[in-house]
């Protein structure tokens, strides 16, 4: 080793904190993400009960979002130190963000609207409620899937 | 003292120091990274459209449900794994970047070098999956006859399931399933091997004891923060394809 380490900082209280609140954000964020995985298999049993709510599947995806927001918040003000960054910046990096509302609102929308041309013809029809179906239902006779490639 | 502060406020913007009080470097960082999530949120956003604008989609919980040395079906378990690493990773990191403040050398190194196993890790978890779902052979009935397809960006085995031959098969699904899984996860990925690249090289520099010498540690900080934006879009990626 060439280089020395004479420039070594001495730990100080401050810093004793810090690290911390660093691990406090990894189990928030590590306690968030078991959440968010229960809920994901919650949908899955739910789903596997033929006539499910829909609504009910619905509500539990919009916890999920919410969840992750809360994630992407601590990742951003934590772990990325924009938490400790003064007023003006985080506004410079915050308020190009908020696009994402409109953003958001707007594609989903249009997916939407196209959607509900798709089962009416553009219009020229009644909506047709397309076939609930599952992508795969348990214990279907098709899942004989392990076969690779070789 | 009001004066005082007034003037240093109105001294912020008339040039000589930093009016947000970071470096050009951190600030510009900061700007690609926020055009980096709009590049992501572009993306996704189009995922999010086109899935909204199709009657059917895949159901994730049994395309990814694939763990390594087993045979059971275990939806969500493999990217739980992924996500849990990639989070670790990140602490590693911030640890890293708190150590470079206190100018310790030694644990710079040591945080840095998990950091990278941890990206490693990633990428090989990545790997595993995109090969079971492009080698994984599955039965799809087309035009009236079985075939066996894999998940490509051509191919989806995972549409609507239909009564053949007195017994369930699946249809194709809407192709753009694997292009977007692919493209999203992809781009992803290899936002994750620039970082661990970006990684190695700040390991070696600090090894070398360039920043010791240079008196600060700031190019872990940006190193970090790039890094901390990975995990932030495999959040996002994480709720987009595998949880809703």
């Amino acid at each position: 080793m060439s280089a020395e380490i004479t420039t070594q900082l001495p730990v100080t209280e401050a810093d004793v904190a810090h690290v911390k609140k660093i691990w406090k954000a990894f189990w928030v964020l590590l306690i968030l993400t078991i959440i968010e995985l229960a809920l994901g298999l919650t949908i899955y049993y739910i789903e596997m009960n033929p006539d499910y709510s829909d609504l009910l599947v619905l509500m539990i995806k919009g916890v999920i979002c919410i969840l992750t927001l809360a994630k992407a918040f601590y990742i951003i003000s934590i772990f990325m130190h924009l938490g400790d960054e003064i007023r003006t910046f985080i506004l410079t990096l915050a308020l190009p963000a908020t696009l994402f509302i409109w953003f958001i609102t707007a594609f989903i929308a249009d997916g939407a609207s196209f959607r509900n041309l798709r089962n009416t013809d553009g219009g020229s029809r009644t909506y047709i409620q397309p076939t609930e179906h599952h992508a795969v239902p348990l214990e279907a006779p098709a899942e004989k899937k392990e076969k690779k490639l070789d | 003292m009001e004066t005082a502060i007034a003037q240093t406020k109105t001294k912020l913007w008339a040039g000589g120091r930093s009016p947000f009080n970071v470096s050009y470097g951190k600030m510009m960082m900061w700007f690609f990274l926020m055009s980096d999530s709009f590049t992501f949120g572009a993306f996704l956003i189009s995922y999010g459209s086109i899935r909204f604008s199709l009657n059917n989609w895949v159901d994730h919980n049994y395309v990814f449900n694939e763990f390594p040395f087993t045979e059971a079906h275990l939806p969500l378990a493999f990217v739980s794994l992924m996500t849990f690493i990639l989070i670790f990773s990140s602490v590693t990191m911030v640890l890293g970047v708190h150590a470079g403040h206190k100018m310790n050398q030694k644990s710079v190194e040591k945080w840095l070098f998990l950091t990278i196993l941890g990206g490693l890790a990633f990428l090989g978890c990545q790997a595993y999956e995109w090969t079971g779902l492009i080698t994984g052979q599955h039965e799809v009935l087309v035009n009236g006859v079985i075939e066996h397809w894999g998940t490509t960006v051509s191919h989806n085995p995972w549409g609507p399931m239909v009564m053949h031959n007195g017994h369930l098969v699946a249809t194709p699904g809407p192709v753009a399933f694997g292009g977007y899984f692919f493209g999203i996860t992809g781009f992803h990925g290899f936002h994750v091997f620039t970082g661990v690249i970006v990684n190695i090289v700040m390991l070696i520099k600090t090894k070398r004891g360039d920043f010791a010498k240079r008196g600060h540690y700031e190019m872990i900080e940006k190193a970090g923060l790039y890094w901390h934006f990975v995990d932030l879009v495999w959040v996002f990626v994480f709720l987009c394809f595998y949880l809703i």
